[in-house]
């Protein structure tokens, strides 16, 4: 598992504990506010807040809940976010990762979908201590 | 109650907007009310606007294709308004076509259909 960058997360913006979906409906709304005051068209937002409220949900449904940090990362124009519980991790993440593959009576298509719909993207996961996804989207 | 939609009987369609902050259960909650209205008050369609979403992700995507099954095994078309460009794009990358269920630009195009049948 490659090592998170140094400067991600430089500049923290915001944090919020994910414990019920309105949590989750917060942690996208304001990563879809910060993409927009930073001029970022409006495909570009709706992909990486579907993105991160994909793996919000998951922390959330699967996790036990966790918590969820947005920041900017000025050297490298990113806006980054990471999403970290303590649930019992992924035991195979190339399976996790491809479309159709659900624990949970899902479509499957989120963990996968998340990836696709973000600028960088990396998972990293220990069974039975939890799981930590960190996504950013370029502005 | 934010976020909870409210039914609106409009000709033989039943209306409902969903809000941007509606949560995973709330929107269940609204598949189970449209699910019994429909087959209450026996209408031809049902039509969801969704201009006010921001996002479809999968789990919205999926309660919507599953609302477009429950409505065509009652009889009644589901008619999707008002999805914005953006929100078209991420769901096909997402792999989500919402095959069953039928799309319009706006409200009264789907009327216009289903008055025509």
């Amino acid at each position: 598992m490659a090592e998170p960058q140094p400067d991600f997360l430089h500049k923290i913006l915001q944090r919020i504990d994910l414990k019920t979906g309105k949590d989750a409906v917060q942690a996208r709304q304001v990563v879809a506010r910060e993409l927009k005051a930073r001029g970022v068209s409006a495909l570009r937002v709706t992909r990486f807040a579907t993105a991160v409220s994909e793996i919000a949900r998951n922390v959330i449904v699967h996790g036990g809940g966790g918590h969820f940090t947005v920041g900017l990362n000025a050297a490298t124009s990113y806006l980054d976010v990471e999403c970290r519980d303590r649930g019992r991790g992924i035991p195979d993440i190339d399976q996790a990762m491809k479309d159709g593959f659900t624990t949970a009576g899902g479509l499957g298509r989120g963990l996968g979908g998340a990836k696709r719909l973000s600028d960088r993207f990396e998972i990293e996961t220990v069974p039975g201590q939890g799981t930590t996804v960190r996504m950013s989207a370029k502005i | 109650m934010s976020g909870v939609a409210s039914i609106h009987l409009v000709e033989n369609a039943l209306l409902v907007s969903i809000q941007d902050d509606v949560t995973d259960t709330e929107i269940i909650d609204l598949q189970d009310a449209l699910s019994n209205r429909i087959a209450d008050e026996n209408v031809d369609g049902v039509i969801v606007d969704i201009s006010a979403l921001e996002i479809v992700d999968t789990f919205v995507g999926r309660v919507i294709a599953q609302l477009a099954g429950i409505s065509r095994l009652l009889a009644a078309e589901t008619y999707v308004v008002g999805m914005r460009p953006a929100v078209a794009v991420t769901l096909v990358e997402l792999g989500m076509y919402l095959p069953q269920t039928r799309t319009a630009l706006s409200l009264s195009h789907a009327l216009a259909q289903l008055r025509r049948g």
